[in-house]
């Protein structure tokens, strides 16, 4: 069976373009940071802010309570640590202030 | 605004018009600030005069937007660098290799073209990843399985072409040995395929890998002479079962035959699975479970007398040690070696195994993991995902801030020399590269450095040169680096890959008959690309007007 995927892969695009009129800050952070920073042992972000700041809180991004959106958007851009920085044909920057809102929790 | 070097402002600025009308204001990117996003993340020269840094991006869609791009360079004489995800962490990420160059950057370039079920392939642009390729395939119910490097977010396309490795069967972990037929385009603009694939209207360009006549796919690996715009790749059958096992031997000397029949029994295909050599005596783990080690699940633990021991031997060996290490029923190296196929058909390749290896006095045998299909993706924790078909990013662990290492470097610079894949060459290569490493103050050797096992018949000897905020410690360590390599030739071993800062000391290895190599890579380069727009200086391919004038 050769199955002609090409439909379903541009289906793919539109959720992620940087045309986007309204990205959806959730779907950016489960492709961009969430391979890193989801809960768990084998997210070496989530154990890299575990270490750093060690308490209540297990290391988890989206549960980072003190984060502001601009931090977000400096991070993204700058990298830090070991984290590179992200271009804008990764994540655009109407992504990125979907990202910010969504993190940071403002609407 | 950077301008490359020999372009006037005038021609710039008409090339970056051009490229707009191409592809759009949105995707040509000439700012600083979205030029910086185009740097090397972990460059050992951040913020040195010498750091390899791009004028301009810009960002195509397709095929014929490349072809485009390129012809504008061609007309204006603007110097291109090609990245694909632009990842590439430890080799040089998504910065040129000749600073003020344009980077055409293909992340937009993210079509998975065509799943084949039945021929187990693929044909993908270079902007996929292996998340994206990972995440399709599930999604469309596909029982292929692909094979990824450590981090998930690389292109499919660009980590062959850079001839990257993976973690499953020997035959696709080769990532560019598993490609089958490229698109490319060529420095004049114009569009090549290669393999069946030249063939108009070829029903196997996917099947066959290379055509009739020289197969040129090579030259677009690790080289400057076109762009690849789409590639297709043979994948692996879901297999149905996977049975991980261990091979311990006890003394120092039996890594020799340890090695040895393993060599026979992938080159035989009764291993099947990624090999992984480990020593519990000298606390070191398998390559593919370096992390799981360093997450504190599964570290090798030691006393007091034996660590004395330790501090105390001489490249991982001492009689004493080694005689500690039989009375505690601690081996001196351990193979885990996996498999891949039906419940019988593993179950006898490893009996088989078994009976070669048991040719070692003292070889003990044992079942780590035996796991039906699909994948139970509520226990992937448990395993090194990519052994099992699954990307991830967890091996940034290794470099990232945790309980083991609270003071985490800034990146890193992989020094991957290829070795023979004998016993004898680890000790050797542990022997030089660890008295070398001493002398030069590079922080790379703890005890043993064990190889890994991403080819057939030849071992990497990979080995993380760590990248600082100290501009000083960082000038050191490339010094430093650069005689590595210089001292690998001497023994004849060269790197595979390396970021573009250290190409011209590894390719200056492979000079056999005055360079003869390299003289053919330079009359390609002439013939190919006479202006010399496309990626000048990777991999140490210069045009002829900037030859011997490398930043």
């Amino acid at each position: 069976m050769r199955q002609s995927v090409l439909l379903l892969a541009m289906a793919i695009v539109p959720t992620m373009a940087a045309s986007a009129a309204s990205p959806d800050g959730a779907a950016v952070y489960d492709k961009w940071c969430a391979p890193c920073h989801a809960p768990g042992i084998s997210h070496p972000g989530t154990q890299a802010l575990k270490a750093k700041y060690p308490g209540e809180w297990q290391g988890v991004l989206r549960d980072w309570k003190e984060l502001t959106p601009d931090y977000v958007r400096l991070t993204v851009r700058q990298g830090i640590s070991v984290m590179p920085h992200f271009r804008k044909t990764e994540i655009s920057d109407a992504e990125l202030d979907a990202l910010a809102r969504y993190i940071a929790r403002k609407p | 605004m950077r301008i490359p070097t020999g372009v006037s402002a005038a021609d710039f600025s008409a090339a970056l018009t051009a490229f707009t009308r191409v592809v759009g204001a949105e995707w040509v990117f000439t700012s600083d600030a979205d030029v910086d996003l185009y740097r090397d993340a972990y460059s050992p020269l951040a913020g040195q005069p010498d750091e390899r840094r791009a004028s301009a991006a810009v960002a195509p869609a397709n095929a014929e937007q490349v072809q485009a791009v390129v012809r504008i360079a061609n007309q204006y004489r603007i110097p291109l660098y090609a990245i694909s995800t632009g990842k590439n962490l430890g080799y040089g990420g998504s910065a040129p290799a000749y600073t003020g160059s344009v980077v055409v950057d293909l992340k937009r370039m993210n079509r998975i073209i065509e799943v084949d079920e039945a021929n187990a392939s693929v044909l993908v642009e270079p902007g996929v990843s292996y998340f994206d390729l990972y995440n399709h395939l599930r999604a469309i119910g596909s029982k292929l399985w692909i094979d990824c490097p450590d981090p998930g977010w690389g292109s499919v396309v660009g980590n062959a072409i850079d001839r990257g490795g993976g973690y499953t069967m020997a035959n696709y972990r080769n990532h560019f040995e598993s490609h089958c037929g490229m698109e490319v385009v060529l420095p004049d603009g114009e569009l090549l395929r290669t393999g069946m694939g030249a063939i108009p209207g070829s029903k196997t360009w996917q099947q066959y890998k290379s055509g009739c006549g020289p197969w040129v796919d090579g030259l677009f690996s690790q080289g400057n002479y076109g762009i690849v715009t789409k590639m297709g790749f043979w994948l692996m059958p879901e297999p149905e079962a996977f049975l991980r096992c261990t091979v311990r031997v006890p003394r120092y000397k039996d890594l020799i035959p340890l090695v040895d029949t393993l060599n026979y029994l992938e080159n035989s295909r009764i291993v099947t699975g990624f090999p992984d050599l480990a020593t519990p005596l000298l606390g070191y783990p398998p390559t593919g479970q370096v992390q799981l080690y360093i997450e504190g699940t599964a570290a090798y633990p030691m006393t007091d007398e034996h660590k004395a021991l330790l501090a105390k031997a001489d490249q991982g060996y001492s009689p004493e040690l080694e005689a500690y290490g039989l009375a505690h029923d601690i081996p001196y190296w351990e193979l885990w070696v996996s498999y891949y196929g039906p419940p019988e058909v593993i179950d006898a390749q490893w009996q088989a195994s078994q009976r070669r290896f048991a040719k070692i006095a003292g070889a003990q045998f044992k079942v780590i993991d035996r796991l039906t299909m699909p994948v139970d993706l509520t226990k992937i924790d448990d395993y090194h995902e990519p052994e099992l078909g699954v990307p991830s990013l967890r091996a940034f662990s290794i470099g990232a801030r945790t309980p083991y290492n609270p003071s985490p470097s800034k990146g890193h610079m992989w020094f991957s020399p290829i070795i023979p894949r004998t016993g004898e060459a680890i000790f050797e290569a542990n022997r030089v590269f660890s008295a070398a490493a001493k002398e030069l103050g590079m922080p790379l050797f703890q005890t043993f450095s064990m190889p890994a096992c991403f080819w057939e018949r030849s071992f990497i000897f990979i080995l993380a040169t760590p990248v600082t905020t100290d501009p000083a410690t960082n000038r050191k360590y490339l010094a430093g680096f650069k005689k590595l390599i210089e001292i690998g030739g001497q023994h004849g071993w060269g790197e595979y890959r390396t970021a573009p800062v250290f190409q011209e000391s590894v390719m200056d290895v492979y000079s056999f008959n005055n360079h003869a190599l390299h003289r053919f890579h330079e009359t390609l380069k002439d013939a190919i690309d006479p202006k010399g727009i496309l990626s000048p200086g990777r991999y140490d391919i210069w045009p002829r007007h900037l030859r011997k004038k490398a930043p």
